[in-house]
């Protein structure tokens, strides 16, 4: 028994950590609103796979680091804290393997940084959601009536903007099914898992980018003749979100393993999920409060992290949707309908 | 990460679960805070006690077993899941003991570990008093030198103790020197509660159950041997115990996830309509979240790290959780609920635990200044 990030897993976190604090403020986030915007983004991400993020899950012999589950929690908690606007969880937690197990030759732009590949696994066509990251993409993986996901160029893909909360999502909706597309795989499976726990990562990671703005705000707002900070009901309320934080942190890295022993990898993943959704909006919320009126503002920073954690935390199955679907493990009630993401 | 355990480890669980298996009493004892349950559980702490398993870290020549903090954690798990008696040495062999370890001289240690293990002295916590609760800094039961006599003469009052009317002795705070800034000046003591000049009264918690004892002292004798740490330093070594009060050792994940598993049973039982399932099913996630947490934390003291003041991390959570946990349960059971009976009684106690061991908004403005660094007040 041995609780604690790997080496591994560490090194390439580090490494994400390094380039994002230098390179992926707050103004980059601003600046992917706009649409077309997304050259500073690119260059980041370049960055990043040349630190091997990219290639995390992907096996050494295809040129990747060969990592596993295990190594995607911290790095992509990292990228949450950053708020990079890109499909992180999407091209590196689900298509990344998949391409390498298909030998799909767009691989190597992945791991290059120059091909970013969104997903839309939850529901198949005919239901389908807005689809994150859809206009800036190279690549969309969807998962198709029979259960098979696949791969389309943008191109193939006819689909229209969709205005959303957190501008910087650069969200579009499908205007019809695309023909053609390479399959990838059967079922979503293990990809859907890792979706569930890549965006469980980030959610931690925006959750805990909110809480230490906040504790900078107050500790230096002064009210009364005094910081904000030194009074209790805002001592309390932060002292609720750091346990909130800390006690969905270790679930998601337990996911991460569960995942990579195939230990009761679903349930693992729907905890994880289930309270790493629940921190990231209870600590938005905190966050939003303990601010006051310059939170609830677009020129102070912080609703760049709440409007992703809102977003993320209705993805890839609410808290509500996972809960229901460990109430069926458990035997509480039927089984849910098919997964969310 | 490996969430994985060692062979020898499951090893440990298997002997563990058999033993338990073979002697956990068929049908529950009377509560351990009654004189009648008590004098059952001190029976079934004694059979622990020979079986070595009353105290299975601690090193086997205090009665333990040299166990680790990971096979402790297993041991836990499965005395919880056998339904296996309340431990009422608990705050002995939990809060004392880690504070006589630290802090103890050899001669203390080997006098009252092995004693305390086998439950022949049983041990009762004194911090709180009538004039200082959370403001614990606050006491003003007095220790008075006497030289002649080799120790200490007490005299002020405790309150809320543990199984006070039962117990044998006391471990508690008393001002040593009333010049002092109000932290230094205190000493810790080890108290004999059948000595002279005290006097113990049992009175009943929410529960009805008589649960708790003011111990009232007018000149009762400490001799020296029985100061624990230096004369003065008393803040500082009961803060080694409020830590492991506060933390781990007092509330084990096996606990909660044990409760947990007890209330998705009693929900397949009675059905959970509406949003019932999912209150269960959060109840559940919360104890595997916790249960997670410990695994780190864990770990990190494996490595060397003490918890510190993330030890109230611990006690908002399980504290909490518990009582969401028994609130869900009371729904499921609907009018039953108000029967005097073993989820009503659970009910009753977990809204203590918000409460006792420090009560969570002194944790919250501990968390708030030592671990997020705001200012203080």
């Amino acid at each position: 028994m041995r609780f604690a990030v790997t080496d591994e897993a560490a090194a390439l976190r580090d490494a994400a950590d390094a380039l994002l604090t230098a390179r992926a403020t707050t103004a980059l986030v601003r600046s992917a609103w706009e649409r077309g915007q997304h050259s500073d983004v690119r260059e980041v991400w370049r960055g990043l796979a040349d630190a091997g993020l990219t290639g995390a899950l992907v096996p050494e012999a295809a040129g990747g680091l060969g990592l596993d589950e295990n190594a995607l929690a911290p790095a992509l908690q990292r990228v949450g804290y950053s708020a990079l606007p890109a499909p992180a969880v999407e091209t590196i937690a689900v298509a990344a393997p998949l391409l390498a197990a298909a030998g799909h030759p767009a691989l190597s732009d992945v791991l290059r940084g120059s091909a970013l590949i969104t997903a839309h696994l939850g529901v198949a066509a005919g239901r389908r959601q807005p689809v994150p990251y859809l206009e800036i993409a190279d690549y969309v993986l969807l998962r198709d009536d029979d259960d098979l996901l696949r791969l389309h160029a943008r191109g193939e893909v006819d689909a229209e903007p969709v205005r959303a909360v957190d501008g910087a999502r650069q969200l579009a909706r499908l205007r019809a099914e695309p023909a053609g597309g390479t399959v990838l795989a059967t079922g979503v499976g293990a990809a859907w898992q890792r979706g569930v726990l890549g965006t469980s990562a980030m959610l931690v990671g925006l959750a805990e980018r909110m809480l230490s703005m906040t504790v900078e705000y107050v500790a230096s707002r002064r009210q009364f003749g005094v910081p904000v900070g030194s009074f209790q009901a805002i001592k309390h309320r932060l002292a609720d979100a750091y346990v909130a934080i800390e006690f969905a942190r270790p679930a998601v890295l337990a996911a991460g393993w569960a995942q990579a022993a195939a230990a009761d990898a679903g349930e693992q993943t729907s905890v994880a999920k289930v309270l790493a959704s629940d921190a990231a909006t209870a600590v938005a919320a905190a966050a939003l409060q303990c601010h006051g009126a310059i939170g609830y503002t677009t020129e102070y920073d912080l609703h760049l992290f709440a409007k992703r954690a809102w977003a993320l935390a209705a993805s890839w199955g609410s808290s509500s949707w996972h809960r229901r679907r460990l109430a069926a493990v458990l035997g509480l009630t039927r089984e849910e309908g098919e997964p969310h993401g | 990460m490996d969430l994985t355990w060692s062979a020898e480890e499951e090893a440990f669980r298997q002997e563990a679960r058999a033993w338990l298996g073979a002697h956990v009493p068929a049908s529950p004892l009377p509560s351990g805070d009654t004189s009648t349950g008590f004098a059952a559980h001190l029976a079934w702490e004694r059979a622990l006690f020979e079986a070595r398993w009353s105290v299975v870290s601690w090193p086997k020549r205090f009665g333990g077993r040299d166990a680790s903090l990971w096979e402790w954690l297993i041991f836990e798990e499965e005395y919880y899941r056998a339904g296996a008696p309340q431990r009422v040495t608990q705050n002995g062999i939990f809060l004392l003991a880690p504070t006589i370890f630290e802090f103890g001289s050899a001669e203390q240690q080997e006098r009252i570990l092995p004693r305390m293990a086998a439950a022949q002295d049983l041990w009762a916590q004194g911090w709180s008093e009538p004039g200082a609760g959370s403001d614990l800094a606050a006491i003003s039961s007095r220790a008075v030198r006497d030289e002649d006599a080799g120790g200490w003469r007490l005299s002020g009052q405790k309150t809320w103790t543990t199984r006070g009317a039962f117990c044998t002795h006391l471990f508690g705070l008393f001002r040593t020197d009333q010049a002092a800034e109000r932290h230094r000046g205190l000493t810790y003591f080890l108290v004999d509660l059948r000595a002279p000049g005290v006097e113990v009264r049992g009175f009943e918690r929410l529960d009805g159950d008589e649960g708790f004892a003011e111990v009232f002292f007018d000149g009762a004798f400490v001799p020296d041997r029985d100061v624990l740490g230096e004369v003065g330093r008393g803040w500082s070594v009961a803060m080694a115990t409020t830590g492991s009060e506060r933390g781990l050792t007092l509330r084990s994940p096996g606990r909660f996830v044990t409760a947990a598993d007890r209330l998705v049973q009693l929900a397949r039982q009675r059905g959970a309509p509406g949003g019932l399932a999912e209150r269960v099913v959060q109840s559940w996630i919360e104890a595997r979240a916790y249960q997670l947490f410990t695994l780190e934390q864990v770990t990190d003291v494996v490595a060397g790290h003490k918890p510190g003041a993330r030890s109230s991390l611990n006690k908002l959570y399980w504290s909490e959780l518990d009582v969401r946990l028994h609130e869900t349960a009371m729904e499921l059971l609907g009018a039953d609920s108000e029967v005097d009976g073993p989820w009503s009684r659970g009910y009753q106690f977990s809204l203590a635990g918000p409460i006792y061991a420090g009560t969570n908004e002194i944790q919250r403005n501990i968390i708030a200044e030592r671990v997020l660094g705001l200012p203080r007040a």
